[in-house]
């Protein structure tokens, strides 16, 4: 089957088997392994990506749902070169520790300052909710979130 | 891991071909695609009617309003004619997450068939129609009999689900739903209540409810809405019905709870009506 769509930004054309998962694309067939697989079941939010803005879970995917649309992956946002204010703000806090959960919540945070550019501490966390990390607490994360935002004002 | 070849019909005719050719169709996918991994279903190949413009949109209708089968929550709760029936809103905005309200629709919840599912309480207390098209004719049957059990629901094979028709509530119905479960985000419901009260001087003057997660199916315990009608929403007045309502449920007991505290929670919520009495 072949897919066209644009991932962060580039137009891509690709030759997939007709089954294939989103996150399977991105990760095997583009090399774009910044998006994680956690547990494959929609439930830690590991595989947060946007397509056309909006957050979906590229575990629960079909590559043929993103036909046409626009995904931005983690990869994306430093594509530049230059870290992302949201990139900048979780190492600045530590909202960064091992790391796996990271690319996840950071596009879940840059959807939600799409919709929402002044979040309070409980819109944060309330849009972080599908999120799972282990390491950090979640307090260092929504700190980071919070302080991305008013650096954009 | 492969899924099943996914087809992409050219309009609805050719979606209700495929689905008649044993073709499951997908539309999100946070159900099929986590049944699938599971292993809990093997279909040939899976139809994406996702796109289709005759399942989509949400509009209003006379004494109602209509919404897609492929609309998603994030769609319902944001559409300017579902202001209207607030206790939608409420209910739609508690599943899953952001991401997964994206994806989800209000379609998927129904043929889902699940006890918990959060899109049927509102469906069963406003007595929505479900609107079917199969290969050989249109039909439309209430949400009570469209789901028939866990995961088991009226559709025939080929047919598919094209928009639910909800009327909206005479004027002045107090909304209330809540669920309680085990994690803030993501939460499956160990047991929810969804209610519209109208309240007239200080008592109830009609009543529904919709309890889910208590029984194979979202279940409307009649006899206890019956038994409302007349009294004022205090915990005292409520505390009376609390055994009515803990017999008419028909829980069992799963990985999230046990019969008994699912019972028991019914009972519980029932109290927190009271609510609706300052609101
Ligand atoms: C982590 C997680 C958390 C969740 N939390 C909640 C929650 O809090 N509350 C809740 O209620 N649900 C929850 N769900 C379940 C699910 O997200 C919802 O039921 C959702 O509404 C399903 O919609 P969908 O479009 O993704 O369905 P799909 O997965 O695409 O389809 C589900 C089923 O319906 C069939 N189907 C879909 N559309 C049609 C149609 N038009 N005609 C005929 N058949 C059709 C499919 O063939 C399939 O059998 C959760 C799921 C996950 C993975
Ligand atoms: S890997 Fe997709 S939600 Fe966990
Ligand atoms: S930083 Fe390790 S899971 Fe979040």
């Amino acid at each position: 089957m072949t897919l066209s769509f644009r991932v962060n930004g580039r137009p891509v054309t690709v030759d997939v088997p007709p089954g294939r998962r989103l996150l399977d694309l991105l990760r095997e067939d583009l090399g774009l392994t910044g998006t994680k697989e956690g547990c494959g079941e929609g439930e830690c939010g590991a595989c947060t990506v946007l397509v056309d803005g909006k957050p979906r879970l590229a575990c629960l995917t079909a590559a043929i749902q993103v036909e046409g649309r626009d995904v931005l992956t983690i990869e994306g946002l430093a594509a530049s070169g230059q870290l992302h204010p949201l990139q900048e703000a979780f190492l600045a806090t530590a909202g960064v520790q091992c790391g796996f959960c990271t690319p996840g919540l950071i596009l879940a945070a840059h959807a939600l300052l799409a919709e929402n550019p002044s979040p309070t501490a409980d819109e944060v966390r309330e849009y972080l909710s599908g999120n799972l990390c282990r390491c950090t607490g979640y307090e260092q994360v929504v700190e980071a979130v919070l302080r991305a935002a008013e650096r954009r004002r | 891991m492969d899924l099943p070849e996914i087809v992409r019909p050219r309009d609805l005719a050719d979606a209700v071909r495929l689905t008649g050719e044993g073709g499951k169709p997908l539309v999100g996918g946070t159900d099929l695609f986590v049944r699938l991994r599971k292993g809990a279903e093997r279909p040939p190949f899976l139809v994406y009617v996702g796109e289709l413009p005759e399942l989509r949109g949400i509009h209003e209708t006379e004494g109602g309003v209509e919404i897609g089968a492929a609309a998603t929550h994030v769609e319902i709760l944001s559409a300017p004619a579902t202001a209207q029936l607030p206790i939608l809103r409420l209910a739609l905005a508690t599943i899953g997450s952001p991401a997964l309200r994206h994806m989800g629709t209000l379609g998927g919840n129904v043929v889902n068939a699940s006890p918990a599912g959060d899109g049927l309480v509102p469906l069963y207390l406003l007595g929505a129609q479900v609107n079917v098209v199969g290969p050989a004719r249109e039909r439309s049957l209430p949400v009570e009999e469209f789901v028939l059990g866990p995961g088991r629901t009226a559709l025939q094979p080929g047919e598919l689900i094209r928009s639910l028709t909800i009327p909206l509530p005479r004027d002045g119905a107090h909304p209330y739903f809540r669920k309680v479960g085990r994690r803030q985000a993501l939460l499956i419901a160990v047991a929810s209540l969804g209610a519209l009260v109208w309240v007239e001087d200080g008592a109830v003057r009609e009543a529904r409810l919709a309890l889910g997660s208590v029984a194979p199916t979202v279940l409307r315990p009649r006899e206890v809405e019956r038994a409302l009608v007349g009294r004022p929403l205090t915990v005292e007045a409520l505390a009376e019905l609390r055994d009515a309502l803990s017999s008419a449920v028909r829980p069992i007991s799963d990985l999230r709870a046990s019969a008994d505290y699912r019972r028991r929670v019914s009972g519980n919520l029932l109290l927190d009506l009271s609510s609706l009495a300052s609101g």
